[in-house]
């Protein structure tokens, strides 16, 4: 292989989140919940011992179960969750594609495009130059001076995401974004995550979709439960993952079937 | 090889990791724009959804001298009312920067959130945005106050210019006191609630409606204690330059700067060393 830079190295990274437990836990042994009372800290952990390293110019899916750790990873690779062990290592600091928390609903389009740019570091100058880049990719030409919150969701969601690509990130984390707006936007999103990519940028996306991960995507991590399952060419990590959710629900509907032949 | 050598020979450095304070400034600096642009769009943002919009940035500090005025004129019944009712209302003015400085600082952090938790750019942007929020929001209660003083027999004078100096100070000052706040309800919260309570205080007890002078005559003690408190400097200064007929000790100048450069410096060291901190919960 020849030698690639690397980019983002996460070295054995545990995080734990302490939590007040505001409830009583659901125990797995009956009768012990009379002794418990009060608020108590209990420690969750979200990541236990994840390491890889991600190369430029690559795109890398993360996937996994609800409550597996995927977003906790991304969290953790800004910089945004501190570890209870390990560390994650990266050229520049990763972003989220998140330029939406800077927006306001209240002023037009085209101010939060200004606004918008400045948060990701634009100059002025280059907002400048590149908002009408953005107006396009949004497709919000006739609408760009109403405020807005006057816009619908999908509106939203397309000039969120063609503020927050128009810088070139070096390392760009993609959560459950593309799963919003039409079809059509979504091709064109993935296209424009492949274009980050090829220049020299590496680009983590976070979906259920598994569409867009083999779309975008050429390497694949799985989480489960907080642990590394499997981290490999797309085709042959999404293979692996959907094999064990069918198979998964194929083994309850057996231990459901079983339950009531036994009654 | 283990990760973490490989990181480091090719130069990865470890994520959140604090930067060192000239790149952390240089790096705030490059980011004015954005402080600026946040500071005017939130104003913005914040009076478009009224009818006069931004109208009310001129509105809103002639209605408040013209009560205050009013109030104070007929409650001062001794000597001279009209000028009590001009010094209260530069009391007024000027220390509304400072209060709201504080405790719109003091949510600069807590209340931004999900911005700071998805994008990287030095925190301290946000509090000083929100300064400079509260600094273009004075600008037009001042330009207020130059009209209205000719009326009450001030005529402009050269010394009207030593607010540009002092306005500069004074930022300064607020700015310190927003990045002390501003790292402090990060760590608790409840602080929020509470520096209203503390703004008040500050009201009553810094010489914004009474003359201190008066109040504590008997007590001369209590007056030399007032030669060291910054925001009654800054409101006896503030008053001697456009009302003139005030006399202060010209060493408030010197005071003031030491106040306005120490609290700078300690409320900006005090909030970046807490720089990781910032959008963790």
């Amino acid at each position: 292989m020849t030698e690639r830079k690397p980019v983002v190295v996460v070295d054995d990274l545990y995080v734990t989140y302490r939590v007040f437990s505001s409830g009583r836990a659901v125990k797995k042994s009956r009768g012990g919940l009379l002794k418990q009372s009060g608020r108590g800290i209990r420690a969750v952990e979200a990541l236990r011992g994840v390491s890889f390293i991600a190369y430029e110019n690559e795109s890398i899916g993360v996937i996994g179960a609800n409550g597996s750790g995927k977003s906790t990873l991304m969290r953790a690779m800004t910089g945004l969750t501190p570890p209870a062990a390990g560390a994650v290592y990266a050229s520049s600091r990763p972003n989220l594609l998140g330029v939406g928390a800077a927006l306001i609903g209240d002023l037009s389009g085209e101010r939060n495009i200004v606004l918008g740019g400045l948060a990701l570091g634009l100059t002025r100058k280059e907002v400048e130059e590149l908002s009408e880049k953005i107006v396009d990719f949004a497709e919000l030409q006739e609408f760009i001076d109403l405020p807005m919150r006057t816009y619908s969701s999908g509106m939203q969601a397309r000039l969120k995401f063609a503020i927050a690509t128009i810088k070139q990130h070096e390392i760009l984390i993609v959560d459950e974004a593309l799963s919003v707006g039409d079809k059509e936007f979504r091709r064109r999103s993935e296209n424009r995550i492949r274009e980050i990519r090829d220049n020299a940028g590496t680009v983590f996306l976070v979906s259920h979709s598994m569409n867009s991960i083999r779309d975008t995507c050429e390497r694949t991590i799985w989480l489960n439960r907080g642990e590394m399952m499997m981290d490999g060419p797309t085709e042959e990590v999404v293979a692996a993952y959907e094999a064990s959710r069918s198979e998964g629900v194929g083994a309850r509907r057996n231990r459901r079937a079983a339950a009531r032949e036994q009654a | 090889m283990s990760l973490a050598d490989v990181a480091s020979t090719h130069g990865l450095k470890r994520v959140g990791a604090r930067p060192p304070l000239g790149s952390y400034l240089r790096e705030a600096w490059r980011r004015r724009e954005f402080i600026v642009a946040l500071a005017q769009y939130r104003l913005r943002a914040s009076l478009e959804g009224n009818r006069l919009g931004v109208l009310w940035l001129v509105l809103q500090p002639t209605l408040n001298a013209l009560i205050y005025g009013t109030i104070f004129y007929f409650i001062q019944r001794g000597d001279d009312p009209v000028q009590f009712a001009a010094h209260v209302v530069i009391g007024v003015f000027l220390f509304q920067f400072f209060q709201r400085s504080m405790t719109q600082g003091a949510r600069s952090i807590t209340g931004n959130q999900s911005l700071v938790q998805s994008l990287a750019f030095p925190r301290i942007t946000l509090p000083v945005a929100e300064v400079m929020e509260e600094l273009i929001s004075l600008l037009p209660s001042i330009a207020v106050l130059f009209v209205i003083l000719p009326f009450l027999g001030h005529w402009p004078s050269l010394s009207w210019l030593l607010m540009v100096p002092l306005l500069i100070l004074f930022t300064l000052f607020n700015t310190g006191i927003a990045l002390i706040t501003a790292r402090l309800t990060v760590h608790v919260r409840d602080l929020a609630q509470l520096l209203p309570f503390i703004g008040r205080l500050l009201f009553y007890s810094s010489g914004v409606l009474f003359d201190v002078n008066k109040i504590f005559d008997r007590y001369p003690a209590v007056l030399q204690l007032y030669d060291f408190v910054p925001i009654y400097q800054v409101l006896q200064m503030a008053r001697a330059a456009l009302l003139g007929g005030h006399s202060y000790d010209p060493m408030y100048w010197l005071y003031f700067s030491a106040w306005s450069v120490l609290t700078f410096v300690v409320g900006l060291l005090f909030f970046w060393v807490a720089e990781e901190r910032y959008g963790r919960d």
